[in-house]
């Protein structure tokens, strides 16, 4: 059986790094990966709720290097504030696809079965395609992405998981907040 | 005030006396205001020179070094000394110029992105938009420089900036603030209760071995260290970056460690139930195979870059700190333990037979040629104890770190982790601006002095009395070596010429004193006579015998026990 990084993700380290808001950050982070040989799996970015800063979340091939020496090459880099690894069990991970899917117009009820079961959405429907989208859990989209896979998929984009310490995460490892 | 103005006046706030760089279009603003500066420059000819300059006087001074160069072509001939500070801890500050902002990204004449060049080989690096930006960044720049593990840091600086006659350029100077880099705050104390589980394992083990690093003189921890190993009895070695952090004449001191380590270093480590690495990063021209690396040793790893810990090789005990304050805190430790200096007879009696069996040996029959070793105890013998020893990188490296004997800190200046040949030369010239009242003497390859000979010119110009011995053996002696050795004595481009160039003459012409020595007996007065010139440069050219090798000798990627001895001790 033949995987594919679309559909399955590697063993893998969730990353949450905190980075100051500096022109060519990503390029110090995506540099540092490139040249210490840890492999990203999945890379995503935006401003935080404070200007100064924006998060990463970063999907690490585990089998690439310790996350040990990932953790602490990174914190080396001046413009990174904060790491914290998120356990899947600890944290909330959302992951956004947009899919053509190759459906004329016989097919088009299964797919739009796919995507009511899915609670998907459809964007755009042509006379031989549809396009869909679906945000949810890294494993849904997977799920999904494999389902749509028997239709024939012309074009699928998976924006890679953002991530956050689930609420009881977030209290446990704030004991100065008390 | 402007931009150019503020740079100057940034330097003199961080204390810098000396800035080594060559102008160009980009940075010529700051050399107007430069003129009215109290701050001393020195024109290199290449701007490599200026970042060895910068290392150099790193190295000998602790402060860290400054250097200054256009965009372009400027900026990229001196990302050599940048990759070679970076790998070796030196706290440099490179100021480059750059294009005006508004012309970055056009492929303006001269422009080069150097931040993004140099990222990968600096611990940091700015582009500064504002002319108001320039007092912090700059104070940031020395404070990331020269605090936590030290290394490089290029800030670039934008034309407009500095230039009295843009706009752009006028700012109000106001006093740079405490640092604000919520991303950066080194450890520098040890975690008491990772100290405890340390010393627990320094009371338990029988053949321990301190395997001290450049960490060492990068946190000055030279005495802290004497006093440690004086305690405990643990026999030291120090590696190719720490020699001179624990005196050679000691008798705890094993010397060098690793490739062209002394048996005795080598076997002592690989032999040892308990390494207590201080500073040293388990690099592999020390550990050899690192699988076959000091099997039976447990691992304390003392380093102020946690990242270090554990990389190469477990450590049962890690520790990210300052080794002054770590090492400290062991002696404290066992003090309160009620540790008396300790005796380990038998494992100190095992070293000793070790070294009495194995000292390093050359050929010495009298009428034999020129050998290079002999040149290095020559001048050993012949110059003050505190002498600085700068060396290039290859056979004569090796044999200077070998032969010499440091007993004193911050007395050897080389290239360690990227063995830059042209090292030696201009980190000599840094070194002896930084510390005139030392006598400097550079070790040189014929090969690496042909790389950046011309600084000899900028220190003829600006009475940078430093010294050079060429060991001239008309080879790039070390890859003639491993050809030898490894290549079936297949040589491939290695053979220099002894006298083309004619070495005399070159360095006459360059204004220095220049010798030519050829049998033993004339080593001893050409070394009395150079040590007697004190203001201008000298070189000596010594025709060393081609055929010399370096030994002992780990093969690359062998175990350090596969050690091959010279063959006079075969
Ligand atoms: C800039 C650079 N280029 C190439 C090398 C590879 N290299 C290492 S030692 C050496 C020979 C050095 O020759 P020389 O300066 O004459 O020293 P010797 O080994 O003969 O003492 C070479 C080419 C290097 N270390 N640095
Ligand atoms: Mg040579």
């Amino acid at each position: 059986m033949t995987t594919s990084p679309v559909l399955d993700t590697p063993p893998h380290h969730t990353l949450v790094v905190l980075v100051e808001n500096k022109a060519g950050v990503l390029a110090r982070v995506a540099g540092l990966f490139a040249r210490r040989g840890f492999n990203i799996v999945s890379l995503a970015v935006a401003p935080t709720e404070d200007d100064r800063f924006s998060r990463l979340t970063i999907v690490v091939d585990a089998d690439s290097a310790p996350l040990y020496q990932v953790v602490q090459q990174l914190d080396k880099l001046i413009n990174v504030v904060e790491i914290r690894e998120l356990h899947p069990s600890h944290s909330v991970e959302r992951e956004l696809l947009v899919a053509t899917v190759r459906a004329g117009p016989e097919l088009r009820g299964q797919v739009m079965d796919l995507v009511r079961i899915f609670e998907a959405r459809v964007l755009n429907v042509g006379s031989d395609a549809m396009m869909v989208s679906l945000s949810g859990s890294p494993s849904r989209i997977s799920d999904f992405a494999r389902l749509l896979q028997d239709y024939g998929i012309m074009e699928l984009q998976r924006t890679g998981k953002v991530a956050l310490a689930s609420l009881d995460q977030i209290s446990q490892q704030e004991p100065d907040a008390e | 005030m402007d931009g150019g103005q503020a740079l100057m006046r940034s330097l003199e706030h961080e204390g810098v006396e000396v800035v080594f760089g060559l102008p160009g279009g980009a940075i010529l603003p700051a050399y107007d205001p430069l003129l009215d500066s109290p701050l001393r420059h020195i024109l290199v000819r290449h701007e490599q020179g200026a970042g060895h300059m910068a290392e150099g006087y790193a190295h000998a001074t602790g402060k860290p070094g400054v250097a200054m160069v256009t965009s372009g072509p400027g900026a990229t001939n001196i990302v050599t000394p940048l990759c070679n500070a970076f790998m070796d801890s030196v706290p440099i500050v490179v100021i480059t110029g750059q294009v005006p902002y508004p012309a970055i990204g056009t492929d303006a004449f001269q422009e080069c992105d150097i931040t993004g060049i140099s990222a990968a080989i600096t611990k940091h690096n700015f582009l500064v938009v504002d002319a108001g930006d320039i007092p912090q960044t700059i104070h940031d720049a020395f404070h990331i420089a020269t605090t936590g593990r030290p290394g490089p840091v290029l800030v670039d600086i934008p034309k407009d900036i500095i230039d009295s006659k843009n706009p752009r350029s006028q700012m109000t100077w106001e006093d740079p603030q405490p640092h604000i880099l919520p991303g950066y705050s080194p450890t520098i104390k040890g975690d008491p209760e990772l100290v405890s589980q340390a010393v627990e394992l320094i009371g338990k083990s029988r053949q321990p071995v301190i395997y001290s690093g450049g960490g060492i003189l990068k946190s000055r921890a030279a005495e802290e260290l004497l006093t440690f190993a004086e305690l405990t009895q643990i026999p030291v070695v120090t590696t190719l970056m720490n020699r001179g952090g624990f005196p050679d004449d000691h008798p705890l001191c094993l010397g060098m460690p690793g490739m062209h380590g002394n048996y005795t270093a080598v076997t002592a480590m690989q032999e040892a139930d308990l390494l207590i690495a201080l500073g040293s990063r388990f690099d592999d021209r020390v550990t050899g195979k690192v699988s076959g690396f000091a099997p039976g040793a447990k691992i304390i790893h003392v380093d102020i870059d946690p990242a270090e810990i554990g990389k190469v090789r477990q450590a049962d005990v890690g520790i990210q700190g300052d080794c002054r304050h770590v090492i400290a805190a062991f002696t404290q430790a066992l003090k309160e333990e009620g540790e008396e200096p300790r005796r380990r007879d038998a494992w100190l009696n095992t070293v000793k037979r070790w070294q009495e069996k194995y000292p390093l040996v050359y050929d010495t029959s009298p009428d034999g040629p020129l050998k290079p070793q002999f040149v290095v105890e020559k001048l050993r013998d012949n110059t003050p104890d505190d002498t600085i020893v700068c060396a290039g990188v290859g056979q004569h490296q090796m044999w200077a770190s070998q032969y010499w004997k440091f007993n004193y800190p911050y007395t050897w200046v080389n290239s360690g982790g990227l063995g830059t040949m042209g090292f030696a030369v201009p980190a000599a010239i840094g070194a002896k601006v930084g510390r005139p009242d030392r006598m400097v003497w550079a070790i040189d390859g014929d090969g690496c002095f042909q790389m950046t000979a011309q600084e000899l010119v900028t220190a003829t110009t600006e009475r940078i009395p430093i010294k050079i011995a060429i060991l001239n053996n008309a080879y790039l002696g070390m890859v003639r070596q491993w050809q030898e050795m490894f290549y079936e004595e297949r040589y491939s481009e290695v053979y220099l010429s002894p006298d083309l160039p004619n070495y005399s003459q070159w360095a006459e012409s360059m204004g220095c004193v220049a010798m030519r020595i050829d049998t033993p007996e004339e080593v001893e007065p050409a070394i009395i006579k150079a040590n007697e010139v004190d203001d201008l440069p000298v070189v000596l050219d010594f025709r060393v015998d081609a055929q010399e090798k370096v030994f002992p000798m780990v093969p690359a990627g062998a175990s350090n026990d596969e050690i091959v001895v010279s063959p006079l001790q075969q």
